[in-house]
């Protein structure tokens, strides 16, 4: 038996081609993230990996996204690129096609502290600071998780309590992506007296720039995953701030929910551009590795192992657009993006792993991306909310139960 | 100031380019067309120009409707305006017609200050579009820049040759071919690529330039392309096996090659 003569391969996602889903600036946005990331960034990532990414590197990558306009692009004013959500997702899958990390550096800036300070904050926060962060010239970090407490945030210990007009802040943050390099932390705290005002129990977000008296931030090293993103410990021992550092329009957990709603959309799309990437290499590599005399490719368990990959992909695919669609429309619930994220990091890491198998022992070096992109989306899969938790948040949707405690 | 950036949409290099089998012309059908790599230097330079004080940046292309892909890629890095000549008769227009073309259209635009273009296509690669420009319109040419900068009515230019530079003057207007090595061209920033579907483009044909059909497109074309030949397939490298002489075999092998 011979093989049949190969034609060119299909792209996954062109198969279904579902570029025609796509406006024109989407497209445009999306070449163009596309191209950044084959040339700013694919070079450095097997030295970022191997080595985390230093602080100096990362503030020249903020600035580069700055410039482009990937720095909170899907807001309005304040210098933000004002661009639809479904472009959003789009820079987000071609930045996590190179490194989960660097789409965390965009996400973490943009939907995160950048959101909150825009959605949450006063005039004056947003012109002291969103002009600066959307040109990457400083760099936000957003303060929610802490050491004890992930998916149960309203157990949170810091406290923030007042002193005059003054706000002082005592607790600990953990697993803070930008933390230690970042100009300022949105930080959310616990009013412990009701006579600080919004009632006993109310959550407050406060901006804490760098280098505030108390406030340090560690840097999280001997990871083995997200080592090209900066992931930290903040430390806040009686942090004072003046009265204006507190996030005026929202008290309680909707504020950094709501903010962690947008992360999550980002990741809906961004893990696929990881899992894009494992199979592009996958498919070059099957096409080109002899096995037994001929191309891995030409076997039927390679070939199953791609088709179901690239039902996996488009599926997610679709689904995400679908998401991005409703959020451009203004009406897309959060318990929707959990469906999205569930789904899409899930299948992500799955078909990151798969591939990482075509790829044989090649495939747990840095030569290829395949066990990086699935190391990083083992991180992914637990951020911004658990696979566990959107889980539960479905199933409260179906059956009206709540299973969460 | 007005400065006018010579684009060009050229066949994407990376993809296999072939020629059309009736005419031996560039085939653009099947491959896909971009903004040729060696003008968005060209762009570059003359948006750095523009931030830096008073200019107005026009990008102008001569091609078929897909070469709207060129100025918009102009527009999204920044350039203002963009003019587009396109008419069916200009199929097939050699280096002289094209540089005709150009010139009634730079005339039509007017009041140019600085012609930017690359320093040369990615397809063609002739290299000339901008010297025969310069004899049209009576202007100087500064060909190969690597910098340059403009002040007072002068543009003062580096011209890299292969074994010095020169320090050139010129009086503007004027045109200047840059190099790829004069800067690192922007991305489209995202408020760029927005705004560009707002920027003015008028698309010009020949009768608007007032030129005769005739006189160009292939029919015009002063010389002609025969026949084409498939360059042929890369042949498997020498393999030099090492029995203590391979340093030597390796010599000799880049001695007859004339490397060394």
């Amino acid at each position: 038996m011979t093989a049949a003569q190969p034609t060119a391969g299909v792209s996954p996602l062109d198969l279904l081609g579902v570029d025609h889903l796509l406006g024109e600036d989407e497209r445009d946005i999306q070449d163009t993230v596309r191209r950044f990331v084959d040339d700013r960034v694919r070079p450095h990532l097997a030295d970022w990996y191997e080595s985390g990414l230093d602080g100096g590197a990362a503030r020249e990558l903020a600035r580069e996204a700055g410039a482009l306009g990937l720095m909170g692009m899907h807001l309005d004013g304040y210098g933000c690129a004002g661009t639809n959500a479904v472009s959003y997702g789009l820079a987000c899958m071609e930045l996590e096609a190179g490194d989960s990390g660097v789409r965390s550096l965009v996400s973490v800036q943009g939907s995160l502290a950048m959101y909150a300070i825009r959605t949450f904050g006063s005039e004056e926060q947003k012109q002291r600071w969103l002009p600066g962060m959307a040109e990457g010239s400083l760099i936000g970090c957003f303060g929610l998780t802490e050491p004890d407490f992930g998916s149960n945030p309203a157990g949170m210990r810091t406290r923030a309590r007042r002193d005059g007009d003054d706000w002082v802040l005592d607790g600990t943050k953990m697993w803070i992506t930008n933390g230690s390099i970042a100009d300022v932390a949105v930080v959310w705290a616990r009013i412990e007296d009701p006579a600080d005002g919004d009632g006993q129990g109310a959550v407050r977000g406060f901006l804490v720039p760098a280098g505030t008296p108390g406030f340090t931030a560690g840097e999280v090293t001997r990871k083995l995953s997200l080592r090209a993103s900066v992931t930290s410990e903040l430390v806040l021992d009686g942090v004072r701030l003046p009265a204006d550092a507190v996030l005026p329009e929202v008290a309680s957990l909707r504020g950094p929910l709501s903010c962690l709603n947008e992360a999550r959309f980002g990741i809906t799309f961004g893990a696929l551009g990881a899992a894009r990437d494992c199979l592009h290499t996958a498919v070059d590599y099957a096409r080109s590795r002899e096995v037994f005399d001929r191309p891995l490719a030409s076997f039927q368990l390679t070939q199953a192992k791609l088709a179901d990959m690239t039902l996996e992909l488009q599926k997610g695919f679709l689904l995400a657009m679908h998401l991005g669609r409703l959020k451009d429309a203004g009406d897309v619930e959060p318990r929707q993006v959990s469906l999205g994220k569930l789904n899409n990091v899930r299948e992500a890491l799955d078909i990151a792993r798969e591939c990482r198998t075509i790829l044989g022992a090649s495939g747990i070096t840095l030569e290829y991306p395949a066990l990086r992109h699935a190391n990083n989306l083992e991180s992914v899969l637990t951020y911004e909310g658990t696979s566990e938790v959107h889980q539960l948040v479905v199933g409260q949707a179906l059956t009206g139960e709540s299973a969460f405690t | 100031m007005k400065i006018v950036a010579l684009v060009k949409h050229v066949p994407d290099a990376t993809a296999e380019r072939t020629f059309d089998d009736a005419d031996h012309t560039t085939d653009r059908t099947g491959v896909d067309g971009l903004l040729s790599e060696l003008d968005e230097y060209a762009i570059e330079s003359a948006l750095t120009v523009a931030d830096g004080g008073d200019a107005e940046v026009v990008a102008l292309t001569m091609g078929p409707s897909g070469a709207a892909d060129a100025i918009k890629k102009a527009l999204q890095m920044g350039a203002d305006s963009g003019v587009h000549i396109s008419d069916d008769a200009l199929h097939g227009s050699d280096a002289p017609a094209t540089a005709r073309v150009l010139a009634a259209a730079l005339r039509r635009i007017g009041d140019v200050d600085l012609v930017l273009t690359g320093m040369a296509s990615t397809d063609g690669g002739m290299s000339v579009v901008p010297a025969m420009l310069a004899e049209h319109l009576d202007l100087a040419h500064v060909g190969f820049v690597g910098e340059f900068s403009v002040d007072d009515g002068t543009v003062r230019c580096r011209r890299d040759g292969d074994t010095a530079s020169e320090s050139v003057e010129a009086a503007l207007p004027a045109i200047v071919s840059v190099t790829d090595q004069i800067n690192e061209p922007r991305y489209p920033s995202f408020k760029g690529i927005m705004a560009a579907k707002k920027k003015p483009v008028e698309t010009l044909s020949l009768a608007d330039l007032d030129i005769d059909p005739s006189t160009v497109g292939l029919a015009a074309a002063t010389s002609v392309v025969d026949e084409v030949t498939k360059r042929p397939e890369r042949t498997q490298g020498e393999i030099v096996t090492d029995e203590g002489d391979g340093g030597t075999r390796l010599v000799e092998y880049l001695a007859a090659q004339k490397f060394v």
